[in-house]
């Protein structure tokens, strides 16, 4: 309802994208949450040591790629070039897919050198690269969905809306899930080592 | 003598709000049809009632729950035939069987605790009174705000229906601490009912977590001309403390479900190493943790009873200003003790596992932490005594239930301060004393603080008023219930007593404690009545109840008294009104009351 935004409110920080920084550290608690629990467990007996998978290497390429691409999205639909636009949010969503896709070639490939995820005899050094990777993963994926939606509602006939604010918002959490592949991708490496 | 009749005197010397009638923008501006009005509803007062009347029915389940396994433990060796035609296989020959108590007393924890407790409390008074409070139309996102309540629904269809399922509910304690909630083959509640234990409570933490985010940025973004953060009602405080809690625990329990759910279906061992069932043999995961589990939960667990009780201290402070006719005692103290709550909250999860097997030394640490929470508590205790303190004290039910709640939170917080040291705690861990404590300081107080807000709000939800003499016998009845129900429980803790034994007949240490189950049992069936008075009355003055006929029936300085009797969406007819000062302007300069909405006068002494 348009009436909920009053003229003093419009100076302040639009609340929908309020509401993604709030879920964005509701998140950051989720990640802090696995990974302090490994490194709880990692300090315990019965702990499996291996390095990562190099298409880890190649999946963070994919979305550090995929965020400049989000970016130039939002330059572009502000700078009303909607089929450049259309392009670009496309790309972003297949970088997206494409990490996945990396993400889960990883997977097999340290399956492939026996390090199993799950199942029995599974290491809890596996299965928390597994979980916590794949939590990440389904992020990702519902960053993709939401750009699938954007993607037709950019067809669309029916509406045109020339508010920035959801391409905005679908760019911070695309910026953001990378981060914390980032993040991640530093803790396996580096810090948890 | 009538609520309209005790407050007429006191309303007629406040001045009376004017609504412009000149512009209706901002209310019904949309057809409503009877889903998008009851079912579907995106106005935030009728989420909130559906939030109450849900919270409500899981409330007479999860005590009716409560009393039944009072009865076994009153009567271990007494038949009930209408047991085995309530409860069929479960009490087979009219006696509850061990499997049923252990699943009913877990239903009952979390059903009280999640359901009851969280949503009920904080998703109906969350969502009635922020947009109210702080003059807005709605939530932030008033569409998040019905997914928020219809996931709770998803979860309490799913909780239900795992009561239903031939192997019964879950049945290894509130908290699930694995083994027994890791492996189906550990008991038959760790099978189906574990996993719809599950799905449920990962879909109320999405509930939680989409109503966290509402409340947080409608209270910070949505408040009106004037609203500053310093002029805010103190149950607006409480309720965004509440809320940050939330945001920020429940995703560290959700990801501790997450690797429990992977360890029971998938084969993983985060939780499990070097186990051995009865009947299945030895398992073969190895190098996990449980403790880790305990870790995880506790990290939310914590929180959560911060996040019940904060809530019941903002409806306490707003409710016992209003009747004492005083400003609350230290507004800014009251921030910051809310604050500080919220902060230790945090830094205290492992006062719950001290005999876990945790480091000694690193339980001093949460010992200190813990008994610093003494400080805040005793702030806000001190704060509204003194706010009662030569108060013109108008004994309401809503009232009543304020000061109850204040006393239950002084004799719970005592007994806290004995559970917080860890030397103590190898006592009195899993005895009768802790169930004693978090019963009174957190359950009973967390009833009150919600008792005491539909009292207080039941006019402005519905138009109409309560039945004064039915609130005032539900209140010395639970009051009183509720002391004589928990206080002997103490007794039977400090002597040893473990809590979540079936039957103690067997041992010739606690035959002593016969006669006091008994009593404790008939306490509980007695206060259980009254709580079905209390829903009668409610729902007869919902339909039946005498109307509301002046705005402002309490003489209340908060918002919500300036919409009309039953505000449509939109809360307001024309602009929200602007505010100048702060909520607690009672018999300030020889006025009872002076709305926020009153411009400061030139004369006017400061607070």
């Amino acid at each position: 309802m348009m009436a909920t935004l009053s003229q003093e409110q419009r100076k302040r920080l639009h609340p929908h994208k309020f509401m993604l920084w709030i879920g964005m550290a509701s998140i950051v608690m989720m990640f802090a949450g696995f990974t302090s629990a490994y490194i709880v467990k990692r300090n315990q007996s019965n702990w499996l040591e291996f390095g990562l998978p190099s298409y880890f290497w190649y999946s963070t390429g994919v979305i550090l790629l995929s965020s400049v691409t989000i970016q130039m999205a939002l330059v572009a639909f502000k700078a009303r070039n909607m089929a450049r636009y259309r392009n670009l949010i496309t790309l972003t969503a297949g970088l997206g897919l494409l990490f996945a896709v990396l993400q889960w070639l990883g997977f097999f490939s340290l399956e492939r050198n026996g390090v199993k995820l799950i199942g029995t005899n599974s290491n809890p050094a596996g299965s928390f690269l597994g979980v916590i990777t794949g939590v990440h993963m389904l992020h990702v994926i519902g960053g993709v969905v939401v750009l699938l939606v954007m993607f037709f509602r950019a067809y669309s006939s029916r509406q045109k809306s020339y508010s920035s604010v959801p391409i905005e918002i679908a760019t911070t959490y695309w910026h953001f899930v990378d981060a914390i592949w980032i993040y991640l991708f530093i803790f396996f490496n580096w810090v948890s080592v | 003598m009538s609520n309209e009749e005790m407050l007429q005197a006191q309303t007629s010397t406040g001045q009376v709000v004017e609504v412009p009638h000149h512009d209706h923008h901002g209310e019904h501006h949309h057809h409503e049809t009877f889903i998008t009005k009851y079912v579907f509803s995106q106005d935030h007062k009728m989420i909130a009632k559906q939030f109450l009347v849900t919270g409500m029915i899981w409330a007479i389940l999860g005590g009716l729950m409560s009393v039944l396994f009072r009865l076994q433990l009153a009567y271990p060796d007494a038949t009930f035939p209408w047991l085995e035609t309530l409860l069929g296989k479960w009490a087979k020959g009219g006696h509850l069987s061990a499997e049923a108590y252990y699943a009913l007393v877990t239903t009952h924890g979390t059903v009280l605790v999640f359901f009851v407790l969280t949503a009920g409390l904080s998703g109906t008074f969350a969502n009635f009174l922020i947009p109210l409070q702080i003059g807005a139309r709605d939530m932030a996102s008033p569409f998040l705000n019905m997914l928020s309540y219809w996931f709770f629904f998803t979860a309490g269809v799913v909780m239900l229906s795992s009561l239903f399922v031939e192997t019964g509910p879950f049945s290894g304690g509130w908290t699930a601490y694995p083994p027994l909630s890791a492996l189906g083959s550990a008991s038959p509640g760790s099978k189906t009912g574990m996993d719809l234990w599950l799905i449920s409570m990962a879909l109320f933490v999405v509930s939680s977590l989409l109503g966290g985010l509402n409340y947080i940025a409608t209270i910070l973004n949505m408040r009106t001309k004037g609203m500053s953060m310093t002029r805010l009602p103190l149950t607006i405080w409480a309720l965004f403390f509440t809320a940050i809690l939330g945001v920020l625990s429940f995703p560290v329990l959700l990801s501790g479900f997450i690797l429990l759910i992977f360890d029971r279906n998938f084969g993983t061992s985060f939780y499990l190493s070097d186990i051995y069932v009865n009947g299945v043999g030895a398992l073969p995961n190895e190098g996990g943790s449980a403790i880790l589990y305990q870790h995880l939960f506790w990290f939310l667990g914590h929180p959560e009873v911060y996040i019940i009780i904060l809530p019941a201290m903002g409806i306490v402070s707003e409710v016992m200003s209003t009747n004492a006719r005083k400003p609350i005692f230290g507004y800014m103290a009251m921030i910051g003790s809310l604050f500080a709550i919220a902060v230790l909250a945090f830094l205290v999860w492992a006062h719950h596992m001290f005999v876990s097997g945790l480091n000694p030394f690193l339980g001093s640490f949460f010992v200190l932490l813990t008994l610093l929470i003494a400080v805040p508590s005793a702030i806000k205790v001190f704060n509204w005594l003194t706010t009662l303190w030569r108060g013109n004290i108008r004994f309401t039910p809503g009232m009543l239930f304020s000061i109850g709640f204040v006393s239950m939170f002084i004799s719970g917080g005592l007994t806290g301060i004995f559970l917080g040291n860890s030397a103590l705690d190898i006592y009195l861990h899993d005895t009768y004393f802790i169930v004693a404590h978090f019963h009174i300081v957190m359950g009973v107080a967390g009833m009150f603080g919600m008792y005491a807000g539909i009292y207080h709000w039941f006019p402005k939800m519905f138009g109409r008023y309560l039945n004064n003499t039915l609130a005032y016998l539900h209140f010395w009845i639970t009051f009183t219930g509720a002391y004589l129900i928990f206080w002997p429980m103490h007794y039977e803790g400090l002597a040893g007593m473990p809590r979540r034994y079936y039957d103690f007949s067997n041992w010739e240490s606690f035959k002593m404690f016969g006669g006091v189950n008994i009593f404790i049992s008939v306490v509980a069936m007695i206060v259980f009545a009254a709580q079905i008075m209390f829903l009668i009355n409610f729902f007869y003055s919902v339909f039946k109840g005498k109307k509301v006929t002046s705005q402002n029936p309490w003489g209340s300085n908060t918002l919500e008294w300036t919409t009309p009797i039953l505000p449509g969406h939109g809360n307001w007819v024309g602009e929200i009104p602007e505010v100048h000062r702060w909520a607690y302007d009672y018999g300030k300069d020889g006025k009872d009351f002076i709305s926020q909405t009153t411009p400061v006068g030139a004369e006017e002494s400061s607070h």
